[in-house]
């Protein structure tokens, strides 16, 4: 773990090392496995949605019980999804569901209905966040379902947790699982110290492995570097397109020219920065959305190789001029910006210089400035005093629809632009409209048109210049057996229940 | 009249502290990305939950308000709840206050006891050999970052107490070295010197009164020093102890909790400096 | 052996300085040139002392770095020192309350956590300064939040020759307090001072690296010593490539012969 998990209450999980306590300690009604993407059933033997995603019912299971021996039934179901969707609690899950009193009919300790105000889309896989809560528990929210129990907590040093006794699964010849006894995290902030740890046999896995100490691992010792392919992550350089922005007139001209960011975006050599940077551990993005979502990747997309020559014309053909080794506009301005980052994320420093080299060919001058994440986030979402961000982004849901936030025009996660009162430019009326279409759909493949055009214009306009997809990359200790690690978080102990030592 | 002098010394320190939270406060609160939330750029969060969240932080706009109701809750023992762990400052500073202190008594202890085994044969015995080669020594761990130190006793195996007084060391032994020079040179020691008297009795009868209130008042400066520097070890080194916590909090913004560490910080640099203070005026009065 | 000790160090001195500033014509490239296909190369013909992660030449990087780090730190040292030299003496002589005064202001100023202010400073210069003025400004923050340590000792040894005899006999002689300042408190308390600014150098030089982090110090692609210096927290790559020592060990000569040169340090008779 790279922090303190915030909270132990699974409803209320917003950080990672919250978000892994919860993953191994508590239990949901449908899985999506990680590796196959596909919806698996877990607490709930079957389920049914009906009315275009307004409702769904359940079918669950029987002869489970919580941790501490309390029984399970649609009871804790419904009492958890009420909890959920209470405005005093605010769980950040609640959102997803859309707004509104939410209406639960348990029918029998095994069937239940729910039924909310207005169609969710991508209904089940939303269940595969919401930990199951036990109603009548005198542990409250420390009854887990999930294959492990809090045992000890360290504050700033390390988590332990035992195996429950009581957990539910089990393997095909009947023995209970987990096989493991036993899971200690360890807070550690340091990669070189995890590292060095792992080598020692002290840490046996490691999420989102650093590229260079990946490399490393590799050359000592072959098995224990998983490489599990492409991941979700990627690195994106968007511009400032804020009207009210504090910029230059001159300046929020060039950002809002498509052809200046697609010249850009023409002239970073991509291959360049995953073989440098990332080692060859990361692919040219063809788009917005990885090709580890293999749903909802737009396999027609492909990513579009570097032509300097071809953004210069590009520019020219905007006004712009190169003079004497210096990129000018029509009014004879100087094209010089600047990019900001997030300071403590060395490979990131680099892809901004290797961008500030790339962009010398064409004339234009980019200033990296790093900056520390607070300071960056006022300054992306407060006052909008930027030029161009450089940032990473984590899609950690596979369906469109979790990130409506991020497409919308009018939304406060609309990372170039955001809280418009109405679209800006024609290509952004036009993504709201595909957007808000795909959400009202319920045909999965009708959803899947809407998105992939969406995907398209986003790659013709360029608002945000997706630069590399990183792959997920994992340290596994050799003493282990059973380890996939997925490209989905949690990636090497998403199942968990099945790892264990070898003898 | 000592009393009087403590309680103008406790009443000075107290003011001190006052007025060191109060612009401790005041720098936090107006630096930028104040009351910004990492998780604001969760793309799940309706509206209504985003402003929820920006909302949150409105308890801690106004710094005097603040501020006040932070010392009235430490009048009744509460110091506040911190804003990125959630949990009562209390808590936090009492589990990982020993931790640190342990280190940083220890690295002082370390680092002060080589540079003066250090320094002292060079102002007893004149070897040059001897001093350039401690001079080189303790310019070559200048140059070292903090970061870097931190991780090479990571790599060795070391504790942190000694990465501490390995960052300790250098500054202390420029310093004393010179100043026990210096005091070496004075016409009474060579006096001394020439009427034979021998080393250490030098050291403890002429050079010692002379150096003694600079070098009490560098103890006093080291000690903040060894705090500083104990930040960034305990950072790379995943020491939990309040130098961790304050990085994070400075990352955070986190105002309940920085506010309490700068009194805590300016608490002990105060303590440490009037301890060295009175005990250089004392040391001063027999003559 | 004394001087011929002090001719080397001067020789190793002048050729550090001609050396970085001649850096145009020495590099073997430039220092933001990077080689896409030879990132953390080993020395070769190419490449004297190596490349970085990025390609980048080191030898070229070390030869430009050295003009920003050695002309900078040093002026940003000697700021540091006459302002803690100037407020101690000043603190020190006065006594009484102003005295006790002076030095709460000094223990309140170690207190605070300037990273706060660092920050602020950032947020109100614009996003596109000249690397002249970002190191101008980088320099000056260093050496304005850099005297308050030495400041308390100046203080405490100022106040312990202010009782003392040569003192009272200036004064009763008639000499003001400024010149008793200037030519007889000074003096005294150059070991202070002298070891002050000797040990300002690297730390500045090192400080400039982590004011890196927060937006200000030398920008990309600018080398300096300080950002050099970084590439050793990866102490693993470091046993790999031993080049990446060779800002340390450039450091530490140069310091040494600094005050292999510098007559005096001895202050013996």
């Amino acid at each position: 773990m790279r922090a303190e998990p915030k909270t132990f209450h699974p409803l209320l999980v917003t950080d990672e090392p919250s978000e892994t306590v919860r993953y191994l300690t508590s239990g949901v009604l449908i899985r999506l496995n990680r590796v196959t993407q596909e919806l698996e059933p877990e607490l709930a033997v079957s389920w049914k949605t009906a009315s275009g995603g307004r409702q769904i019912t359940f079918q669950l299971r029987d002869g489970v019980s919580f941790s501490d021996g309390a029984p399970f039934s649609a009871e804790d179901v419904a009492f958890t999804l009420r909890a959920m969707m209470d405005p005093n609690l605010r769980s950040p899950m609640a959102d997803s569901f859309g707004p509104g009193p939410v209406r639960v009919e348990v029918s029998g300790t095994a069937r239940l209905t729910v039924t909310f105000p207005a169609p969710v889309a991508g209904l089940e896989r939303l269940f595969d966040q919401v930990s199951i809560l036990s109603a009548q528990s005198p542990k409250k929210e420390m009854a887990g379902l999930g294959p492990f129990l809090v045992a000890e907590h360290q504050p700033g040093s390390h988590l332990r947790l035992t195996r429950n006794p009581n957990y539910w699964k089990r393997e095909a010849s009947g023995r209970r699982l987990p096989y493991l006894d036993s899971i200690r995290l360890d807070i550690q902030q340091n990669r070189e110290t995890e590292m060095l740890r792992f080598r020692r046999g002290q840490i046996h896995l490691i999420n989102n492995l650093d590229p260079e100490l990946f490399e490393r691992l590799a050359a000592e010792t072959a098995a224990a570097a998983q490489d599990a392919g492409v991941s979700l992550e990627s690195e994106q350089l968007w511009f400032n397109q804020v009207a009210r922005a504090p910029l230059a007139a001159h300046k929020k001209t060039w950002f809002r020219s498509r052809n200046f960011r697609a010249a850009v975006s023409q002239a970073i050599q991509r291959q360049d920065i995953c073989h440098v940077v990332f080692r060859g551990r990361a692919m040219p993005a063809p788009g917005p959305v990885s090709p580890a979502n293999r749903f909802w990747f737009n396999a027609a997309l492909k990513p579009a190789p570097s032509n300097p020559a071809e953004a210069l014309r590009r520019l020219q053909a905007e006004g712009f001029e190169l003079q004497a080794g210096l990129l000018r506009d029509r009014q004879g301005n100087p094209v010089e910006f600047s990019v900001i980052t997030n300071s403590g994320n060395r490979n990131r420093e680099r892809v901004a210089a290797m961008i500030q080299q790339d962009l010398k060919p064409l004339g234009i001058r980019l200033n990296v400035v790093t900056l520390d994440f607070p300071s960056l986030l006022e300054r992306i979402t407060r006052n909008f005093q930027y030029e161009a961000c450089l940032l990473g982004l984590v899609n950690v849901d596979l369906d469109p629809s979790a990130q409506m936030n991020f497409w919308l025009s009018s939304a406060s996660n609309h990372p170039w632009n955001p809280n418009q009162k109405s679209p800006e430019t024609l290509w952004e009326a036009e993504i709201d409209r595909l957007m808000r279409a795909q959400a009202a759909a319920v045909e999965p493949q009708k959803r899947k048109g809407y998105f992939d055009e969406v995907q398209q214009i986003a790659v013709r306009e360029a608002p945000s210049i997706d630069l590399v997809f990183k792959n997920a990359l994992a340290a596994v200790s050799p003493a282990l057996r059973n380890v996939t690690p997925a490209v989905l978080r949690p990636q090497t102990y998403w199942n968990v229940e099945r790892i264990y030592f070898a003898k | 009249m000592w009393i009087r002098r403590a309680v103008q010394h406790v009443s000075l320190i107290l003011a001190t502290l006052l007025v060191g939270g109060l612009l401790g406060a005041t720098l936090v609160r107006m630096a930028p990305g104040f009351g910004v939330d990492p998780q604001e750029l969760d793309t799940r969060l309706s509206e209504a939950s985003l402003r929820a969240l920006r909302d949150s932080h409105a308890a801690e706009r106004n710094v005097l308000r603040f501020y006040a109701s932070y010392l009235a809750g430490m009048l009744r023992g509460d110091l506040g709840i911190s804003y990125s762990l959630g949990r009562p400052v209390r808590d936090l500073l009492a589990q990982r206050i020993p931790t640190t202190f342990r280190a940083v008594a220890m690295g002082l202890a370390g680092g002060w006891l080589v540079a003066l085994a250090l320094a002292l044969p060079a102002v007893l015995s004149r070897r040059r050999a001897c001093d350039r080669l401690a001079l080189t020594l303790s310019g070559t761990l200048l140059c070292l970052p903090s970061a870097v130190v931190a991780l090479l006793f990571l790599l060795l195996g070391g504790p942190v107490p000694l990465a501490l007084a390995v960052v300790v060391f250098p500054r202390v032994f420029r310093y004393s070295r010179n100043l026990l020079l210096e005091a070496a040179t004075l016409p009474h020691v060579l006096a001394a010197r020439a009427k034979g008297l021998g080393g250490l009795r030098i050291l403890a009868r002429h050079i010692w009164p002379a150096a003694a209130p600079q070098l009490l008042a560098l103890a006093g400066v080291s000690v903040n020093l060894a705090f500083g520097a104990a930040i960034p070890i305990e950072v790379v080194c995943d020491s939990p102890g309040v130098g961790q916590l304050a990085w994070q909090a400075a990352l955070a913004r986190d105002l309940p909790l920085l506010v309490n560490l700068t009194v805590l910080v300016a608490l002990v640099t105060q303590a440490a400096n009037c301890a060295a203070d009175l005990a250089a005026t004392a040391s001063r009065n027999p003559r | 052996m004394k001087n011929t000790a002090r001719h080397l160090a001067a020789g190793i001195l002048a050729l550090v300085f001609s050396a970085s500033l001649l850096a145009g014509l020495l590099s073997p490239a430039r220092y933001d040139q990077q080689f896409r296909d030879f990132p953390n190369a080993s020395p070769s013909r190419q490449f004297p002392l190596g490349t970085d992660e990025l390609g980048r030449d080191r030898l070229s990087r070390l030869l430009y770095g050295s003009r920003v780090s050695l002309l900078l730190a040093p002026a940003a040292a000697l700021l540091a020192t006459l302002l803690a030299g100037v407020l101690g003496a000043t603190a020190g002589y006065l006594g009484g309350s102003p005295e006790r005064l002076a030095a709460a202001s000094m223990d309140l100023f170690l207190s605070l956590p300037w990273l706060f202010l660092l920050v602020t400073v950032r947020a109100t210069l614009p996003l596109n300064v000249s690397p002249l003025v970002s190191l101008g400004i980088t320099f000056l923050l260093l050496g304005a939040l850099g005297w308050a340590a030495p400041a308390r000792v100046v203080r405490a040894g100022t106040a312990a020759l202010r009782d003392s005899e040569f003192i009272l006999a200036a004064r009763a002689c008639g000499c003001r307090s400024s010149r008793l300042l200037l030519r007889h408190v000074l003096p005294n308390l150059k070991p202070v001072l002298s070891a002050q600014f000797w040990i300002s150098i690297p730390v500045f030089i090192v400080s400039e690296a982590n004011l890196g982090l927060l937006g200000l110090g030398v920008a990309e692609p600018l080398p300096s010593w300080g950002n050099l210096l970084r590439e050793l927290e990866n102490y693993q790559a470091v046993l790999a490539n031993p080049c990446r020592l060779a800002p340390l060990f450039l450091l530490v000569l140069v310091m040494g012969c600094f005050q292999a040169i510098l007559p005096r340090e001895d202050f013996t008779a």
